[in-house]
């Protein structure tokens, strides 16, 4: 496809994080020669002279607002309306974990697919579509299936995805619904992972997560500005963010950082905390023992989103909680279950198994004493209790089953408001 | 042990532009210094000075990951598929 219009650049190409090796800003996320993540490379310069904080706002209300930041050429980049998700005060969750500046950012409601991983695919296929690919692909623990498969839709490309066999149902379906050709793997994503990356050497197709990576992961950066300009242009002094891989988790340092450099907030120090399940905490363990490498696990959580045993990302992850004083932790999925519940019944925000990995790592640093109740601290949550059903399915109670006479409901009004919710999950009604 | 070796894309131009090479060996460590043996400035590639394997580099023997096998000491069979590939992002 021929892209009509193109706005002045203001990347300039790849450059390998490790050895600094520079490369064309082509279709290649590994250095050929140290085998180091390749990033993209901006002319701040030339962001700072285009950027200024009106400009933002007269922008659209997609994280497109932000298209300087982001490395495509587009004028008119795929935009489903993606990003500028709500920024919560959350008032009634602060006051249960005795905290008085608490913000929740919810990509549980970002759209199309109700997760944070349309951000990463609107940059990846926007640069797909400029480097002629007409297919594309992705590994995936479920959100990243969903998002690619829907905006490839939109785009009109064709769509492979591969994902775990065992994923929950509503990942499945909700990319099958797309019409994208979704292969179930049996094995865990690791395993997943291994095998498109020798799919992606054989097939030349554009995978969103290997050779589009520098600048799939870009788009996470906009979770980092769109906070700062959400709490009034300016940063917060804690964030909570889920660790998986480690890409999220250092693209909002990257984001953060970018908004100070280009002059949009004053600089401060913020923490920057990561949440995983124990059942899958290699980056946990490694900070937790003072170690600078990861050593890999085999997953075994409920957090299935966050499953992934080998991050690429957990090394970068550790550097920055080690220096900007921030803690990686871990938390059991009964913590996660409980505190998926709190945040539906404090804030009336459905998350899934990730959000509830991120909101009970805030619940456990706030009681050690991690988190000043003053500071401003943000979580992100980012992805939809509908789409994990199966997780809470016997954790929420039952309905009361009724038949539809007075004397029925009143003998249950009775029960429901005599039993605690706890008892009424055990006790036949 | 003659084992068959997956070469990663960014890696072709040192197997000309073959995907996968042949090779002797009874164990990655062994596995390695063959590799260099064959084709030139592979080795260096794939591990630091110390010869150990950089950190953005997993290797794979039948699907497995050498780290939950016995790293680089761990041995090859005859007809063994030894993957070789870079890091990636999730998720």
């Amino acid at each position: 496809m021929l892209i009509s219009t193109e706005r002045p650049t203001t990347f300039t190409g790849l450059r390998c994080r490790e050895c600094g090796a520079d490369y064309e800003p082509i279709a290649q996320h590994v250095c050929e020669y140290c085998f180091g993540p390749l990033e993209v490379k901006y002319d701040y310069r030339a962001i700072q002279r285009e950027t200024t904080r009106a400009r933002i706002q007269q922008g659209p209300w997609s994280m497109w607002r932000y298209s300087s930041f982001l490395p495509v050429t587009s004028a008119e980049p795929v935009d489903l309306g993606t990003g500028m998700t709500p920024l919560v005060k959350a008032d009634r969750l602060a006051r249960h974990l005795g905290l008085k500046n608490l913000y929740i950012k919810n990509d549980a409601v970002n759209v199309p697919t109700l997760s944070f991983k349309d951000r990463v695919v609107s940059v990846a296929l926007t640069r797909a579509r400029e480097l002629g690919y007409t297919t594309v692909a992705c590994a995936s623990t479920g959100n990243l299936a969903n998002s690619t498969a829907a905006i490839a839709a939109k785009l009109g490309m064709e769509c492979y995805v591969f994902i775990p066999a065992d994923l929950e149902v509503g990942k499945i379906l909700g990319t099958l619904i797309y019409g994208a050709h979704v292969m179930a793997v049996e094995g865990n994503y690791d395993q997943v992972n291994r095998l498109c990356s020798e799919v992606a050497d054989r097939h030349g197709w554009g995978f969103v997560n290997i050779n589009l990576r520098p600048y799939y992961s870009e788009g996470s950066k906009t979770l980092a500005f769109e906070v700062a300009e959400q709490l009034g242009w300016r940063l917060p002094d804690q964030i909570i963010a889920p660790i998986a891989s480690g890409s999220l988790y250092g693209k909002l340092y990257k984001g953060f950082r970018e908004f100070v450099e280009v002059g949009l907030v004053a600089d401060a120090p913020i923490k920057f905390n990561g949440a995983q399940a124990l059942g899958c905490s290699p980056v946990a363990q490694a900070f937790d023992s003072g170690a600078d490498h990861i050593k890999p696990v085999k997953p075994d959580t409920i957090a299935k989103s966050l499953a992934i045993g080998n991050p690429a990302d957990g090394i970068y992850a550790l550097d920055i909680a080690r220096k900007t004083g921030g803690q990686i932790i871990a938390v059991t999925d009964q913590e996660i279950l409980a505190a998926m519940k709190l945040l539906a019944q404090t804030e009336g925000i459905f998350t899934e198994t990730a959000g509830g990995t991120t909101l009970a790592a805030t619940i456990k640093l706030a009681a050690l004493g991690h988190l000043d109740p003053d500071d401003v601290t943000v979580v992100y949550i980012t992805g939809n209790g509908l789409k994990t059903l199966e997780a809470i399915q016997n954790h929420c109670g039952q309905p009361f089953s009724i038949t539809p006479d007075l004397a029925s409901f009143e003998r249950s009004l009775a029960r429901a408001q005599t039993l605690d919710r706890l008892d009424w999950q055990s006790t036949p009604v | 042990m003659t084992v068959t070796v997956l070469i990663p894309t960014p890696l072709q131009k040192l197997t000309q532009n073959q995907g996968t090479v042949q090779c002797e060996a009874q164990t990655i460590a062994e596995l390695l210094s063959s590799l260099e043996t064959n084709c030139p400035g592979l080795g260096q590639r794939l591990c630091d000075d110390q010869g150990t394997p950089r950190r953005f580099v997993n290797f794979y023997v039948n699907n497995e990951d050498i780290r939950f096998l016995q790293g680089v000491a761990t041995p090859l069979q005859d007809g063994d598929e030894v993957s070789i590939v870079p890091a990636i992002a999730g998720g």
